[in-house]
């Protein structure tokens, strides 16, 4: 079922949390509300919810689907939500918190207790917690506590199921599983899913679409790889991962900084430009349009490729670059050693830019 | 190195000196109450308590704390959910209101209440009109004894719910429930303890209340006297056995409430060990 949320605002107290906004799910999307804290995700979802209201813009509504649900109440809103520290029902067994929903729906609909025991067990075996069903939440896992509140927000067949950062407080290995989980659910039972996460990856990983928001205001709604490879603005680019950041002054094509100079086709004056890490080439000898000295202090490896932290006089904070193993071992990168950066490209947001613009330098 | 206390001596020293004091301060004038009340024996004993006075203050005493209990239950969940579940100005007011009844002697409370439903009173004068008299009866004895144990309900509570936030409920909103089926499922069992123990706290003293009953009772034998009373009148009368023999009841309430209270905090840690 789609979601479609109108001049959607919200003020609490003096402080507004959320700007006038408009925003479109479609039927069947995992859509990621990403956001530091304090941007506004969490209040968004639970507006959508109906955990929260939204001040009375003019024009204001939530649509699910063809139905306005603007003034419907959170119990008949028929939604799934799955709360950060899953805040399932202490006193009771996870078949009772799991059967919940269902028991608590009034008579005349409420299905028998055969065919409630029947849903939940099958709900139980689909979050692979068959044998823990007489068991109480205080004695699962944080990853198995999680996924009982998932059977439990499942349980009632929503149209809509909202997560408030889902995986926060697991660990990396159970978070990567339940994710890749999630996914494969969502794309079985085919509902719509809004996530709110602060940590981009995840949302880059699991998103259809990402909707990346700070200060109450959305800042760019995009699919993973655009968002990744167009930023719309900066907060954007600095938000999704590590920056590299050089100022300078430009002058007859060539930016220095200290003894550092790049050749770039810019009008003269200051300028600031932002790579990636993985936008850095590490040399052994300056190249012709790029003389940036950097001494190393300290390499990591992490995974598939090596973490190098360079620092230089005329750097203001270190720059972090990744590298292959290959390149990695072909320089022979110790720490102290002296090497030249060529940035295979760089980024620059104007103050009137909208768009990143981007530079591809070719070698 | 060693820790303060540490010394045998030292240790020793002020175990003895607690065990002194408690036997001396607490237990000997428990003992002696029992022991003066049995001093003429069973028999007197007996007839004390089936003393027609007597039987009408335990009767009395047991019709207010039967009445003061539901009425500060439901009060109490109210004020504590109102308070932990809601944000509206004036909400931190309304908590340090909540404990007016602890900060103010009894005997004021008496007397406040006298003057406003009293016959002459701004209240009591108007009610006198229709010739509802609440002072110097049982239902002046239930209203004073509401407003003095009016807090414990509420203050066993707060924290609790406080502590335990609002997710729960907002979990079973999400998925359908009803209020009323939100408090009776989700609310309710989270609370039940601390619950239980605000109505054991208020019983005892329901029962036990002398100041602010004594002002507004009149203490008319058979009719608004309560046990508390009843002891202070018995021995004016220098009958000191029935007064003891009174007394001697009262204690056993306190004891018997005392039991109960302790097994309920034992039922909560091991609760908590288990968790």
């Amino acid at each position: 079922m789609s979601i479609r949320l109108t001049n959607i605002a919200k003020t609490f107290g003096r402080s507004m949390a959320l700007e006038p906004l408009d925003l479109d799910i479609a039927d069947g999307e995992l859509v990621g509300l990403l956001g530091p804290s304090g941007s506004g995700k969490t209040t968004l979802l639970r507006i959508i919810a109906g955990l929260e209201q939204a001040d009375r813009t003019p024009g204001r509504a939530i649509h699910f689907g063809e139905r306005d649900v603007t003034n419907v109440h959170v119990r008949d809103r028929r939604i799934g939500f799955v709360f950060q520290h899953y805040a399932l029902f202490r006193h009771m067994s996870v078949f009772d918190n799991v059967a919940f929903g269902l028991t608590a729906l009034p008579r005349r609909s409420r299905p028998s207790t055969g065919e409630i025991r029947a849903r939940v067990n099958r709900l139980l075996e689909m979050v692979r917690l068959e044998e823990f069903a007489k068991r109480y939440p205080a004695q699962l896992s944080g990853g198995q506590q999680q996924r009982v509140s998932l059977a439990r927000a499942l349980a009632l067949k929503p149209d809509v199921l909202l997560l408030d950062e889902p995986f926060g407080a697991l660990d990396a290995k159970v978070r990567q599983d339940l994710r890749r989980w999630l996914r494969h659910l969502h794309d079985e039972l085919g509902f719509t899913s809004v996530f709110v996460t602060h940590d981009q990856e995840e949302a880059l990983e699991l998103s259809d679409r990402v909707v990346v928001m700070s200060n109450g205001r959305i800042e760019q709604i995009d699919d993973p790889d655009t968002l990744y490879r167009q930023p719309a603005n900066r907060f954007v680019f600095e938000f999704l991962g590590d920056v590299n950041r050089l100022e300078g002054s430009v002058r007859d094509g060539e930016l220095t900084c200290g003894d550092a100079r790049l050749s770039v086709e810019l009008p003269d004056g200051p300028q600031e430009l932002l790579m990636r890490p993985h936008e850095l080439k590490l040399l052994e000898q300056p190249s012709a349009h790029a003389r940036l000295p950097v001494t190393v202090t300290a390499a990591s490896p992490v995974g598939a490729e090596v973490r190098v932290e360079l620092v230089a006089d005329w750097l203001p904070e270190p720059w972090l670059a990744t590298l292959r193993h290959a390149d990695f071992e072909r320089l022979g990168i110790k720490r102290g050693q002296r090497l030249f950066v060529e940035p295979r490209r760089w980024h620059r947001f104007g103050e009137a830019a909208t768009r990143g613009e981007q530079t591809a330098i070719v070698s | 190195m060693q820790r303060i206390g540490d010394a045998p001596r030292t240790r020793r020293l002020l175990v003895g000196l607690a065990i002194v004091l408690s036997v001396l301060f607490l237990l000997l004038p428990l003992v002696a109450i029992f022991a003066q009340a049995l001093a003429e024996g069973m028999a007197v004993f007996w007839n004390n308590l089936s003393d027609d006075y007597t039987l009408a203050a335990i009767g009395l005493t047991l019709l207010v704390a039967a009445l003061t209990i539901p009425v500060n239950l439901v009060f109490g969940v109210f004020l504590a959910w109102l308070v932990t579940r809601f944000s509206f100005p004036g909400r931190r007011l309304l908590q340090t209101f909540i404990d007016i009844p602890f900060a103010v002697s009894p005997v004021v409370a008496g007397l406040i209440y006298l003057l406003l439903y009293g016959s002459n009173g701004w209240i009591g004068s108007w009610l006198d009109e229709y010739d509802i008299q609440l002072m110097f009866a049982w239902p002046g004895i239930v209203l004073v004894t509401i407003f003095v144990t009016c807090p414990f309900v509420a203050r066993e509570l707060i924290p609790l719910m406080q502590a335990q936030g609002a997710r729960e409920e907002e979990a079973a909103v999400t998925l359908g429930a009803s209020g009323f089926t939100i408090f009776r499922r989700v609310t309710l069992p989270n609370i039940k303890w601390a619950l239980l123990y605000g109505v054991i706290l208020t019983n005892a003293r329901a029962v036990g209340e002398f100041g602010a009953v004594s002002v507004v009772s009149g203490s008319i034998r058979g009719e608004t006297n309560t046990l508390p009373l009843h002891v202070e009148l018995l021995y004016q009368d220098y009958n000191t056995v029935g007064a003891f023999t009174a007394a001697a009841l009262l204690a056993l309430i306190a004891l018997f409430t005392l039991a109960a209270k302790a097994g309920l905090e034992w039922r909560a840690t091991r609760r908590e060990q288990f968790r």
